[in-house]
């Protein structure tokens, strides 16, 4: 429901970083969006593809990696995998009391930049 | 290191790289989090709060789970005793607010048109239309909805969901990011406990601890007052420990 909004911020950072480096467009954005960031990556495609007209990334790929639910368990110490987002037990011992360690992230991991100039923007069609 | 974005090219060395092959291309590694802005803001606000020692929580439930009915409550049962004020998220209407300032209790409604959260950027807005010399406590309505608002932090101190017993037991198993960053879970509409005998407050303790919470879940009504002595408890304890932080702070 707020994906729309999440990619506005992400579309806003993205510009920030191009206008950084001096790049024209953005080519591609790479996020890692975990089970547990509350944000579903197919929902983030959709607003992506809407959201990003008319900014410097209109043309961009999202590239969404969906990590998985990691925890450490503060009785036993064991870390592994959780069940489902609903179900964060320990694997090993099966206690409540567990750190998730991953999959709660919702980061941008890389932007691919598009440098050339317009000057070269012929030869960018071919590459 | 660019400072914008952490990579490791400098203004100095940068035209190393871009002389590269017509319609070149960079990879920028970033690993910032998508909600950077937000968390910004989120932390302006904690300052705000904290220099004049207000507490703040947010409030989060489903629509119509009682979180104004809890505040009307909550503002009777601490009036003359704390100094209450409260930010209403809503969709379109002045209706919460409205129910608020008749109690006497300083109100901003935040309309957040279409959104269906609110972010920090909202509140801070409303913090400043609020005399915070003014006030101990600070209430955050967010918006009914149990699946945006947990992703944008406030600036609060700390958060609670409610689950209101028409809704079901198996809430926090079915919003899990929800209910996993509530620092306490309150039943509402306990008193409906005997009407509706399909809820099981017992299984909305063993989701949330599924989560890995070990956040309190405790029962309360604001039609019977039912619960409200230990709630407003927990709300003078949060006071008195931002209060601490803040002496401790300015000494
Ligand atoms: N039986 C009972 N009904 C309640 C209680 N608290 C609220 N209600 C009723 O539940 C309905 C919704 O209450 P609100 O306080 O407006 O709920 P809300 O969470 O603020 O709703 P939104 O702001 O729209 O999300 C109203 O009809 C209330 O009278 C309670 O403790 N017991
Ligand atoms: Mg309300
Ligand atoms: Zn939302
Ligand atoms: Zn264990
Ligand atoms: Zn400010």
């Amino acid at each position: 429901m707020h994906e729309l909004a999440l990619c506005r911020a992400l579309l806003a950072q993205a510009e920030r970083i191009a206008a950084a480096h001096g790049a024209h467009a953005v080519r591609r954005v790479e996020l890692r969006v975990g089970p547990l960031s509350g944000a579903v990556p197919e929902l983030l495609r959709a607003a992506f593809a809407v959201a990003r007209a008319g900014t410097c990334a209109q043309e961009a790929e999202l590239v969404v990696h969906e990590g998985a639910i990691e925890v450490e368990c503060e009785a036993c110490g064991a870390r592994g995998p959780a069940a489902t987002p609903n179900r964060l037990h320990c694997p090993a011992c099966g206690g409540w009391r567990t750190r998730v360690v991953a999959g709660d992230e919702l980061l941008i991991e890389r932007v691919e930049l598009a440098l050339a100039p317009r000057a070269r923007e012929g030869g960018a069609e071919h590459v | 290191m660019c400072e914008h974005c952490g990579c490791t090219v400098t203004g100095g060395n940068a035209h190393l790289l871009e002389a590269g092959t017509p319609g070149a291309s960079r990879t920028v590694e970033v690993l910032e989090g998508l909600l950077a802005a937000n968390d910004r803001a989120a932390a302006h606000n904690r300052a705000h709060l904290a220099r004049h020692g207000v507490a703040a929580v947010n409030l989060m439930s489903a629509p119509g789970s009682g979180k104004t009915a809890l505040l009307e409550a909550t503002i009777e049962a601490l009036a003359g005793e704390l100094r209450i004020a409260v930010v209403e998220g809503d969709l379109a209407t002045e209706k919460d607010a409205e129910r608020i300032r008749a109690r006497g209790v300083p109100a901003v409604q935040i309309a957040t048109g279409t959104a269906c959260h609110l972010d920090a950027h909202l509140v801070h807005r409303a913090l400043h239309e609020l005399d915070l010399a003014a006030v101990d406590l600070l209430l955050i309505e967010n918006v009914g909805n149990l699946v945006c608002p947990a992703a944008f932090d406030l600036g609060q101190h700390r958060s609670v969901a409610l689950v209101s017993v028409p809704e079901g037991d198996d809430k926090p198993a079915k919003y899990p990011v929800l209910f996993r960053a509530a620092d306490l879970v309150l039943v509402s509409k306990c008193d409906l406990l005997g009407v509706l005998d399909g809820f099981d407050p017992a299984a909305v303790e063993r989701h949330v601890r599924a989560l890995a919470s070990a956040a309190p879940v405790w029962r309360v009504s604001a039609r019977t007052g039912e619960g409200l002595g230990r709630w407003c408890g927990w709300l003078r304890a949060l006071v008195a420990e931002v209060h601490a932080g803040a002496a401790a702070a300015t000494r």
